[in-house]
């Protein structure tokens, strides 16, 4: 299956390559046999992500919420063939310190409409966000994600973001986190009860002096 | 005293730890020379866990004949130490303040600084020293943390962590509930030994983070129908496994090469083992801190102690109160550049 294939990337969770499908540039997504699991444990988890980050693309899509295409899945080999999105992630932008026209309110909408019809990304980082060429915003790996209307799941969610913001500068990311925050509270009626779970979270780990 | 000599100009630090069930005395130099480890362990009574007033009066009792033990191993009179260095958190209030109480005694009495330590960070430089890693990826698994650490720009920085209960408290806990007795850790090992057949439990990876309360809830629920060595098998393969993966991702995101394992739970071998195929398989090496050191120990808090204090870290006797909450993220370490 490999035959003729790029790897781009080996990640800790799956092998990404640069190939074809029907003519078309697509990224295959290889869940990947891990050697420190029992393998009953690891087929388990291997196929229960693949089916999972398959479908959730799919729901977001007919959210509205830009992600790329599922061209195929195949249990069996835990691979998903997807859509090539040209661009950048968010993680570099931010990094190269592109001051404006990052489109975060949107990004902070689109979580807000995903949030709001109860699906949970489960790792929003700043990595599982593309900026398309094109323009605009597009989010990727719901290998984690699933479905829930819990305002905690939710907050969970968030503090992800705002965590993988932490390696800014902390002006800066207060800065990025609001604007996307501003987005999210255009989309979710509830954003604040939201947010408040988003504290209780962080201050629930451990060794939080003010708890 | 033919070993002080030896010493040349090497900081000896006397090193007192009180956060838990252990209290532990030990002279070490700064030369990385562990000269002597003391400990005395509080029991709880079965189905129980540590009482923190109970433990508090245990560590009390056996605290002099424990110091004293711990200097006359070493070879050291009080008055050859450079400093005193104490577990000043995190940790539980009670038994945090035996300790203190006792470094401040030794320090007062012999005119020596007093040098805070953070358990946590001793836990990292105990694994340090003993492996020789100089740059690794930290994952320190015991009863108090659960985080998988990196060190940048003079602190060690948070890359995951456990959103509730600890991987050691899962064990513990677990334990209490199936009449296991303390500590956990190891009895449950050895049942899981014996496992053969996979119970299905909640794996639960949110980003970088684990959480083990759902875990610990579902393991309970089994205790009644399951065969108990199944249990501890499947409860350690699927705890185990979560801190694995979540460790992998730092490795692959922040391009370590080395990983150090390190705190009580890292005792468990089939623990190593998973975290040395994960970094075989990537290319890189995991290594485990010295089992002697891998629980809560003197010769952790003594060895921190005397590097801390070469850096020129002590505190003025009237600061030297404990915190039971400090976080290990905002401890500055001078004596590491990177």
């Amino acid at each position: 299956m490999a035959k003729g294939m790029t790897l781009l990337k080996k990640g800790a969770e799956a092998d990404l390559y640069l190939g074809k499908w029907y003519g078309m540039r697509a990224i295959y997504k290889v869940r990947v046999r891990k050697g420190y699991r029992v393998p009953q444990l690891d087929e388990r988890i291997r196929e229960e992500r693949t089916a999972r980050e398959a479908s959730l693309l799919h729901e977001v899509k007919l959210l509205g919420i830009p992600a790329p295409c599922v061209y195929n899945v195949d249990l069996r080999s835990k691979t998903i063939v997807l859509e090539f999105v040209e661009g950048s992630r968010l993680k570099e932008a931010l990094e190269l310190g592109r001051p404006k026209g990052l489109p975060l309110f949107e990004i902070g909408e689109c979580v807000g409409k995903m949030h709001s019809h109860g699906i949970i990304h489960g790792d929003l980082t700043t990595s599982n966000i593309l900026l398309p060429e094109g323009g605009g915003m597009a989010l990727i790996d719901f290998g984690l994600g699933f479905r829930s209307m819990d305002e905690e799941d939710m907050g969970t969610d968030l503090l992800i973001l705002k965590r993988a913001l932490g390696s800014l500068h902390h002006e800066r990311a207060r800065a990025v986190l609001r604007r996307i925050l501003e987005g999210y509270r255009s989309a979710v009626g509830f954003a604040d009860k939201v947010i408040e779970k988003m504290l209780e979270v962080e201050r629930r780990g451990r060794y939080f002096p003010e708890r | 005293m033919a070993r002080r000599r030896e010493q040349g100009k090497a900081v000896l630090c006397l090193g007192i730890e009180s956060t838990a069930h252990t209290f532990g005395a030990s002279v070490a130099s700064s030369r990385g020379e562990i000269l002597s480890d003391i400990r005395e362990v509080y029991r709880p009574p079965l189905g129980s866990g540590i009482h923190p007033r109970e433990a508090a009066q245990h560590h009390s009792k056996i605290a002099p004949k424990v110091v004293c033990e711990a200097l006359r191993a070493a070879g050291v009179r009080p008055q050859d130490l450079d400093a005193v260095a104490y577990s000043k958190g995190p940790g539980l209030g009670p038994v945090l303040r035996v300790g203190a109480t006792v470094a401040r005694a030794i320090a007062a009495n012999f005119s020596k600084p007093l040098v805070p330590i953070h358990h946590a960070i001793a836990h990292i430089e105990i694994g340090l020293l003993t492996t020789g890693l100089k740059d690794p990826l930290v994952v320190l698994v015991s009863g108090g943390h659960t985080t998988v650490a990196f060190f940048s720009k003079g602190k060690w920085r948070v890359f995951g962590e456990t959103e509730d209960i600890t991987l050691g408290n899962l064990l513990d806990a677990f334990g209490r509930e199936a009449g296991i007795p303390h500590p956990a850790g190891p009895n449950i090992e050895e049942l899981a030994s014996k496992g053969r057949r996979l119970i299905e439990l909640p794996y639960i990876v949110k980003g970088n983070d684990v959480s083990y309360s759902g875990l610990l809830t579902a393991a309970i629920k089994r205790i009644s129908d399951s065969r108990l060595p199944d249990l501890c098998y499947s409860l350690q393969e699927v705890a185990f496994s979560m801190m694995v993966e979540v460790s992998e991702r730092a490795i692959a995101q922040l391009e370590h090469n080395e990983l150090l394992l390190t705190g009580g739970v890292s005792a468990n071998r089939r623990l190593r083992e998973m975290f040395a195929k994960m970094m075989a398989d990537r290319g890189g090496e995991s290594r485990a801190v010295d089992p002697k050191y891998s629980g809560d120990c003197g010769a952790q808090i003594a060895w921190t102690g005397a590097l801390a204090f070469s850096s020129g870290v002590s505190e003025p006797l009237g600061d030297s109160e404990v915190l039971p909450r400090w976080r290990f993220d905002e401890v500055e370490i001078p004596w590491r550049r990177g």
